[in-house]
């Protein structure tokens, strides 16, 4: 893995008495000491952390954390106080106006909350704009344009304006617009937070779906830890405008750095109790030595289902069963199923939490087994199951925070 | 005793420095406002005669057209436009009425091209704002009259000193409302072009002058009305025009006449105003 973006001792002070607020904050000073003594206030503190080439980075912090001036001093939308922002090791902070205009044009793109689209422009027209400023003709521009439309399935949309587009349809939009001049590197500040939770969710498939692909780095802001577990190669924590952790998710999760990040973890934590104990239903269950083939095949026509669990006669899990395969067995004139179980199926036990129980369910043919220490079945978890209790979790968060 | 204090202050000669500040200008400036007189008044002489050339059925159909489509088609507006401008022709004040059209579109027009880049300016500099924000208050605050006395030193008299106090009248609402719609862009718009390398100039055209527009153009049509009221106050120094009579109607205080033209400019202002609305609301939607 090669350093993509790499940025040392980056630092940035808003207000008046600048260098005074600056040498405080070399001496490590706290944001609040700093702003007593000054009435400087420090939105960036001291930050470092590498980016690598491909990997979706994700910057988390809660609001006034800093997070979105950090990302903007990477391409400078907002000029650093001090510090350097390497990209491919050429130093963003120190170029000049020429030399900064062409890595915003040809390395380096944004998506935006409000999504940054320019009302008075087509959604073709906006896609076309950063090619547009580099001065790409016409016909050509509109080309890549249409095809960045086409990938994000906006192509009949392109003669319309983005108040006439919902929400989702707007950032998925602003994502073509940010890939239309083929950057290296995607900023993305709390792209998908302006959006209901289920396009939220679905965005951030896509977006995982693109990168399976297309190997952009992505800097990724956001406020939300499950967005960051769900998106994120690596997170990095910030708390007033210093950088507290870096790691991968599983590091973050099992062995916060401070206090701070232990309680931000808790805090969602406590809002993900929620186990497959909670969801789970009862199955539609084939007795292994009890039922043949046609028993089978006529009780799963009977229930709509393609598969269906098989399971003894002590309801101890076997595996399952589907539909083409016990057709299979009928044809055959089998007079039992065990030729034709198959074990592929994920099997969890009921303290298992939701937030896992999607990703497995999103892998898996076949519903998620719920099983006690002895394989005996004791439910199912399907997917609309786990869908619908993410959804009205994330609801609930959001009654809260409102 | 605060008062003998105070007239122990000798008054300052404000007064002195103003005429000797007019009177320099006029002498030492004076191939300059006789260039500008002469061009001036040729432009003016050929637009009125070009509008007075076009046969006034036609002018008002043209017109009654321009409304319909301005108010979204419409009736109301253009049915105004045609009685009102047939009110006119049938006044006898069709030539007056296109005097004050032609001072009305140069002095406009002049107000425009000096005002709307000056907006630019004082958008993207602060210290152009600074500086230009209390000329912009004098400019506007200075009762219109006193203009009218350079105008006659610059220019003498006629349509060319009109349109110079008309224009320094008009000028604010359209550098203030261009000014303000830039600076009320949305902070993401400006991140956005930013973000993706544009140039400054490429950033005002493609970005902050299209989402600035509509209030630029309410701007512009404040313009247009003060314009047109200047122009009226203008006659005192010998514009023509419908104010030239109303003004005449005054000195010899007869009410009919005086009614009867000031009719006629308050049909112009309505039928300029609401078309411009309707243009600007068009576009904005």
């Amino acid at each position: 893995m090669t350093t993509k973006v790499e940025i040392q001792n980056l630092t940035k002070i808003f207000g008046k008495k600048e260098r005074q607020a600056l040498e405080l904050v070399k001496e490590g000073q706290s944001k609040d000491g700093i702003l007593k003594k000054t009435g400087a206030t420090v939105g960036v503190n001291k930050a470092s952390f590498k980016v690598e080439q491909g990997e979706i980075f994700v910057i988390m912090g809660l609001s006034g954390s800093g997070k979105s001036t950090l990302v903007r001093m990477l391409n400078r939308l907002i000029e650093p106080t001090e510090g350097n922002i390497l990209i491919d090791g050429d130093d963003i902070a120190k170029m000049n106006k020429d030399e900064l205009r062409k890595v915003r044009r040809e390395k380096v793109s944004m998506v935006f909350q409000n999504f940054g689209l320019f009302p008075h422009r087509t959604i073709l027209e906006n896609t076309e704009y950063g090619l547009e400023v580099q001065g790409v003709d016409k016909a050509e521009r509109q080309e890549k344009a249409e095809k960045a439309l086409d990938n994000a399935g906006l192509l009949p949309y392109k003669d319309q304006r983005p108040n006439q587009l919902s929400g989702g349809m707007q950032q998925r939009v602003g994502l073509a617009r940010a890939l239309a001049n083929d950057p290296e590197i995607l900023l993305m500040d709390e792209a998908f937070s302006a959006l209901d939770p289920l396009i939220r969710r679905d965005m951030q498939d896509e977006l995982l779906e693109m990168q399976d692909t297309m190997h952009k780095t992505i800097i990724f802001i956001t406020h939300d830890l499950n967005e960051s577990l769900r998106i994120g190669d690596r997170i990095a924590i910030m708390k007033d405008g210093e950088v507290v952790q870096v790691g991968t998710g599983e590091e973050i999760l099992t062995n916060p750095a401070n206090e701070y990040v232990e309680r931000f973890v808790e805090d969602v934590d406590r809002s993900k109790v929620l186990t497959a104990e909670n969801i789970m239903v009862r199955p539609e269950t084939i007795r292994l030595r009890q039922s043949g083939p046609r028993v089978a095949l006529q009780r799963m026509k009977a229930a709509d289902h393609s598969n269906m669990l098989v399971v003894d006669k002590d309801n101890i899990l076997k595996g399952y069963v589907t539909d083409a395969d016990v057709l299979d067995a009928v044809k055959q004139d089998k007079k039992d199923l065990v030729d034709v179980v198959r074990t592929d199926i994920p099997r969890v036990t009921k303290e298992t939490l939701i937030n896992e129980l999607y990703t497995l369910i999103h892998n898996s043919q076949t519903p998620v087994a719920v099983v006690d220490e002895n394989d005996k079945l004791l439910g199912i978890v399907v997917r609309g199951l786990v869908l619908g209790a993410l959804v009205k979790e994330e609801r609930e968060e959001e009654l809260i925070n409102e | 005793m605060n008062s003998t204090m105070l007239d122990q202050i000798p008054r300052l000669p404000v007064s002195e420095w103003m005429a000797n500040i007019i009177s320099w200008l006029t002498q030492n400036l004076s191939w300059f406002f006789g260039a500008i007189r002469d061009g001036g008044s040729w432009t003016m002489d050929a637009l009125t005669d070009l509008l007075l050339w076009v046969h006034p059925i036609v002018f008002i159909l043209l017109l009654v057209g321009l409304s319909f489509f301005a108010s979204q088609k419409k009736f109301g507006l253009p049915v105004f436009t045609l009685l009102g401008l047939l009110y006119i022709y049938n006044q006898g004040l069709w030539e007056p009425l296109m005097y004050t059209i032609t001072l009305v579109l140069i002095a406009s027009l002049l107000s425009i091209i000096i005002g709307v880049p000056v907006g630019i300016w004082m958008a993207k500099s602060a210290s152009a704002n600074w500086i230009i924000t209390p000329i912009l208050d004098f400019m506007q605050t200075m009762p219109a009259f006193v203009y009218l006395i350079p105008a006659v030193a610059f220019f003498g008299i006629g349509m060319v000193p009109g349109v110079f106090s008309a224009v320094i009248f008009a000028l604010p609402p359209t550098v203030r409302f261009t000014n303000l719609g830039i600076r009320q862009v949305d902070d993401e718009m400006i991140e956005a072009a930013e973000s993706f390398g544009s140039t400054g100039s490429q950033r005002l055209f493609k970005v902050e002058l299209p989402l600035a527009k509509a209030t630029i153009m309410a701007g512009i049509n404040q313009t247009v009305l003060l314009a047109l009221s200047m122009v009226v106050i203008a006659s005192m120094i010998g514009a023509p025009g419908l104010g030239e009579r109303v003004i005449n109607a005054l000195q010899r205080a007869q009410v009919g006449p005086g009614f009867v033209a000031g009719f006629a400019l308050v049909v112009l202002a309505i039928i300029l105003d609401r078309t411009m609305q309707g243009f600007n609301k068009d576009k904005s939607n």
